[in-house]
């Protein structure tokens, strides 16, 4: 009495369904059962699923190899159902890098806060894009160092308060945020630069495509890619979960234009009217 | 009938998707906390719920399954 190979196992919400329903939305099996140890209402959690639903979608989970970094992240490897390396502060590109070419068939991504990657990452952030690593980059910009109890990041706003910068961020004497993604769509390297946010329904499945196409580009060796998630930290702003994602909304948002910032893969005259969408 | 279920060994009573829901269906649970201290999300009307998913789209901790009563074709991505 053997049953077919081909017969799929039903996952436990299918199991619970009635039998006049059908189940729209559950969790991907890339997630393990493990309790994320994100803040209540911290969008690393959504930008983790829909990356898990990415990889479900795209059937790579057997192939995909994740890097993750020093941050809030730190623990996501308990997170992906998937092998996981944990790199040095800031390195999650160069050790993605190591990984994609000593394995080239799989499929390498790198979950980098905006300290690790616009700060100490720097440098191994540029140089990854500009060889065109055939990696993908999934770059959390929360404006903040979220981990070690809100600092500064390269990213914080002007005027923003952080525990380094009380009075508000002083750009005659900090500088100014760094746009990851105007800066690295300069360079020939990268295949596909994209800005997204998850402050809603509509720009979390905005968010999903591109992560989708990350990986899809990686796939079919376009190339590198980097997908910037503009992310809230309701913990060390200071405020709710709900509020968290207006404050994004009205300060976020007009400083770091959604959109498509170089896409190798599109025609080109649809690059160019997504690239001066803002 | 459209229906979620809301995990609470996952639910830290954010609020994120009582915000959301179009039929403003959802709210958290004042009277439970749970194993880890929060008051749960919960649907205070099944329904009126219509399955949309638009609370599960943006639990940042996957806590809520969603299920559709089947008429016909339905859409797995809500929109
Ligand atoms: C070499 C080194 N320098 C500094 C630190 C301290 N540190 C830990 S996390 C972090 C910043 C994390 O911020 P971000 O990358 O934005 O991630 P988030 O927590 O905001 O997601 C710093 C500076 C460290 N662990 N190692
Ligand atoms: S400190 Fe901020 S970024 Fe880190 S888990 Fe908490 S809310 Fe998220
Ligand atoms: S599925 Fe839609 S209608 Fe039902 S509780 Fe969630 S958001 Fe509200
Ligand atoms: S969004 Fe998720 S974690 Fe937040 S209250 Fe709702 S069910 Fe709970
Ligand atoms: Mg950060």
């Amino acid at each position: 009495m053997s049953t077919p190979t081909a017969t799929p196992t039903k996952t436990v919400a299918e199991l619970e369904a009635h039998a006049d329903e059908q189940v729209v939305f559950q969790r991907p099996e890339t997630l393990t059962s493990a309790n994320f140890s994100y803040c209540p209402g911290c969008t690393h959690g959504v930008v983790n699923r829909l990356m898990a639903e990415a990889i479900d979608e795209l059937d790579i989970k057997g192939r995909t190899i994740g890097v993750v970094p020093v941050g809030c992240s730190v623990t996501a490897y308990d997170f992906f159902d998937l092998d996981m390396a944990q790199a040095a502060h800031g390195r999650a590109s160069a050790v993605a890098t190591g990984i994609k070419r000593a394995n080239p068939d799989s499929i390498v991504f790198a979950y980098q806060g905006d300290g690790d990657l616009a700060s100490i990452g720097t440098a191994e952030t540029v140089h990854a894009a500009t060889r065109g690593e055939n990696i993908t980059v999934i770059f959390i910009n929360n404006a903040i160092y979220g981990m070690t109890g809100g600092q500064m990041a390269p990213t914080s706003l002007p005027g923003q308060v952080t525990q380094t910068s009380p009075y508000g961020r002083d750009t005659k004497t900090m500088g100014f945020p760094i746009r990851v993604c105007e800066m690295l769509a300069t360079l020939d390297g990268p295949a596909l630069v994209q800005r997204v946010s998850v402050d809603s329904p509509k720009n979390i499945r905005q968010a999903k495509a591109a992560i989708k196409k990350a990986f899809s580009y990686q796939m079919d060796g376009v190339g590198y890619s980097i997908i910037e998630v503009i992310s809230s930290c309701p913990t060390n702003w200071g405020l709710s979960p709900v509020a968290a994602l207006d404050w994004l909304r009205e300060n976020m948002l007009p400083y770091y234009p959604l959109g498509v910032f170089k896409d190798a893969g599109a025609a080109p005259a649809e690059a160019e009217t997504e690239a001066s969408h803002e | 009938m459209s229906r979620i279920i809301v995990d609470d060994s996952y639910c830290k009573g954010c609020g994120l998707c009582v915000t959301v829901c179009p039929r403003d269906v959802m709210e958290l649970d004042q009277e439970t906390l749970t194993s880890k201290g929060y008051h749960p999300a919960r649907l205070t009307d099944q329904s009126r719920c219509t399955g949309c998913a638009l609370c599960a789209q943006i639990c940042p901790d996957v806590a809520i399954t969603v299920f559709k009563e089947s008429k016909g074709e339905v859409k797995a991505d809500a929109e």
